[in-house]
């Protein structure tokens, strides 16, 4: 949260001008605690809310931030499209590889063999690589991070506010209480010494073989490509409609 | 719709798009689904040309939720939907009631259950309409019976949802949604519309967007992007729009909303009547039904039998007040739709025994004819 805040302030926006909303989990009470306009959803539901927001004030800069349950699983068909639409958000996922509101459960980012609540044996789904989803949907700028990496943060996340376009915002969250306590990471320090020994920068990662690869992840700037943007493609549409019926009829 | 035509021939979800237009709504999102399609594909070419928005979402949900999104900045919002997607939208039309955000849900019935007679006519979401979405929430629903009155309501509903922030249905049916007939518009202009309660100071300050001066109040609710830099949430919430979980907010909060419309009943409901003071026989309708009452009505009386007609066109709050005047020794109302029986509970609750009721009801995915109704006045008669 305070590595989004500091995002905020890099990225020179004004806190009238900021909306954020969220959907529901741990990550999301989070809208609470910022001085903004804030909305705090339904399960699932960030997206929708916030593509109408900004829709309807493209002028507003408009942030999500979603858990991992939130943004892949319930929410996750929002997010594919949103994504495909390239409508000018910025999605920070606080990914902590679980449900933490509801004690700890597997959520579609867990990886194989973690233990949950509802995975007593090992977790035998495949988790996405959200990042790879995003890219894959649509999204044009994307990037991982962890609290660990407490200067990078910051700055993937004022450039994902700047990009003009969807940003999406990997970020790897500590669960010390419920996912810490099932996978022997009991404490904060455990958790992010894991999140500091598991993740690479992306050009050391892109050296590795693909046996060394496994189990790491590659952070910093993964994706950042230019492509009209959805409240852009509208406002010419209008231009265009009433270019071509000058006398308005409400 | 031709513009500056006051008399015109038109279809139902036509005249419910223009109507949105007229009321001032500027945003929708939807999801197309048969039989109310026709709204989401004439707004689309419709709402670019008054600087307003359109957008088809993924699905149903994302439909209401973008609306809602549109709507909290201030922007009058509406979608569109039929039985399925209905049922979809029920988890965030608690969300709009509990926050108190304007929209205006439109539901073209179709025959149900599940996916059931996409383009058959049915009257079976009344129920859903009033408790669908999960907890104890106040709702308004309004019901068309003809294309003058989808125009109508539709205004009637955009102004209702503003003025009294809260999500209103319109519980439009298969038949009135794609039903043509000869209607007769308003002027453009002469529409009295109206605006949803907003802060009457400027930002800086303490600000609560859920306070009111008495209980019936409509709190004034900033829109995003204003500068009052407030929190929206779907958890109860204190004046302030933050979370709490003290019982007495709980139950001040609750009873707040359900009191904003329950004092307005006057206001709100709509109901056409005729001739229920001296009818022994009353025919209780709504929706596309009341026009085979309408007939049946006409032929009834031909045959010399002294009938009434109630034609409810707001269902809930439900008109109880109505129903006093059909008190009575030897009174009977009869109650058509197309369901198994929703209304007609509601009916024999508000009787409780001081007039009989009778129904006739269907759910076939036909309309009721008159003479069906006309069959059960003989049985009764």
């Amino acid at each position: 949260m305070q590595a989004f805040l500091r995002g905020v302030i890099d990225a020179g926006i004004d806190k009238n001008d900021m909306v954020v909303v969220s959907g529901i989990g741990c990550s999301s009470r989070a809208v609470g605690y910022v001085d903004f306009d804030t909305l705090h959803t339904a399960h699932g539901r960030a997206l929708p809310f916030a593509t109408g927001i900004k829709m309807a004030k493209p002028k507003l800069n408009v942030a999500v931030l979603a858990g991992d349950g939130d943004i892949a699983a319930i929410g996750g068909n929002h997010f594919i499209h949103a994504a495909r639409r390239n409508i000018d958000l910025t999605v920070v996922i606080f990914n902590n590889f679980n449900y933490g509101m509801t004690g700890g459960q597997s959520s579609p980012l867990t990886c194989v063999d973690t233990i949950a609540p509802t995975t007593p044996y090992g977790n035998i789904e495949a988790p996405f690589d959200i990042c790879s989803l995003a890219i894959a949907a649509g999204a044009t700028y994307v990037a991982r991070s962890t609290t660990y990496h407490a200067l990078q943060l910051p700055e993937l996340i004022a450039s994902g506010i700047r990009h003009h376009g969807f940003s999406v915002i990997e970020v790897f969250t500590g669960c010390p209480t419920y996912f810490g306590k099932f996978n022997n990471q009991r404490s904060a320090a455990k958790m992010l010494e894991w999140q500091r020994d598991h993740s690479v920068n992306l050009k050391q990662y892109q050296l590795l073989s693909e046996e060394a690869k496994t189990g790491k992840f590659a952070i910093g700037m993964i994706h950042s490509v230019e492509r009209a943007e959805y409240t852009d493609e509208y406002s010419k549409i209008i231009q265009r409609v009433r270019n071509n019926s000058p006398k308005d009829a409400s | 719709m031709k513009k500056g035509k006051a008399e015109q021939f038109v279809q139902g979800n036509a005249a419910c798009a223009e109507a949105a237009i007229a009321a001032g709504v500027r945003f929708y999102a939807g999801y197309p689904i048969t039989p109310s399609t026709e709204i989401a594909e004439i707004l689309s070419a419709r709402l670019p040309e008054v600087e307003g928005k359109f957008m088809q979402m993924e699905d149903e949900i994302a439909g209401l939720g973008a609306t809602l999104g549109a709507s909290l900045t201030g922007i009058k919002s509406m979608t569109a939907t039929s039985g399925p997607g209905f049922s979809l939208k029920q988890e965030l039309i608690g969300y709009a009631a509990l926050c108190e955000i304007p929209c205006v849900i439109v539901n073209v019935q179709r025959g149900g259950p599940s996916t059931g007679l996409p383009t058959g006519p049915a009257q079976g979401d009344v129920m859903q309409a009033r408790w669908g979405t999960h907890g104890d929430h106040p709702i308004i629903v309004l019901a068309p019976s003809s294309v003058g009155e989808m125009y109508d309501l539709t205004v009637q509903a955009v102004n209702f949802s503003e003025s009294l922030r809260t999500p209103v249905i319109l519980l439009a049916d298969e038949v009135i949604g794609h039903l043509y007939e000869k209607t007769v518009f308003p002027e453009e202009g002469s529409l009295k519309l109206s605006a949803r309660p907003r802060p009457e100071k400027k930002p800086g300050g303490k600000y609560l967007p859920f306070a009111v001066s008495s209980p019936s109040d409509v709190p004034r609710i900033a829109d995003f992007g204003d500068g009052f830099r407030f929190n929206v949430t779907g958890l109860i919430h204190d004046l302030d729009g933050f979370p709490t979980n003290d019982p007495r907010k709980t139950e001040a909060l609750l009873t707040r909303l359900h009191e904003k419309i329950n004092s307005r009943i006057g206001e709100i409901c709509l109901v056409d009547t005729e001739n229920l003071e001296d009818a022994s026989l009353i025919l209780c309708s709504y929706g596309a039904t009341a026009r085979s009452c309408a007939e049946a009505v006409i032929e009834a009386r031909r045959r010399g039998l002294n009938v009434g007609m109630i034609k409810l066109k707001t269902l809930w709050p439900f008109p109880d007040f109505v129903f006093e005047r059909c008190a009575g020794e030897g009174k009977t109302v009869i109650v058509c739709e197309m369901n198994l029986g929703q209304i007609v509970h509601e009916v024999q609750r508000v009787a409780n025994g001081r007039f009989k009721v009778a129904g006739v009801h269907t759910c076939r995915g036909s309309m009721i004819t008159p003479k069906e109704i006309l069959d059960k006045i003989g049985t009764l008669s």
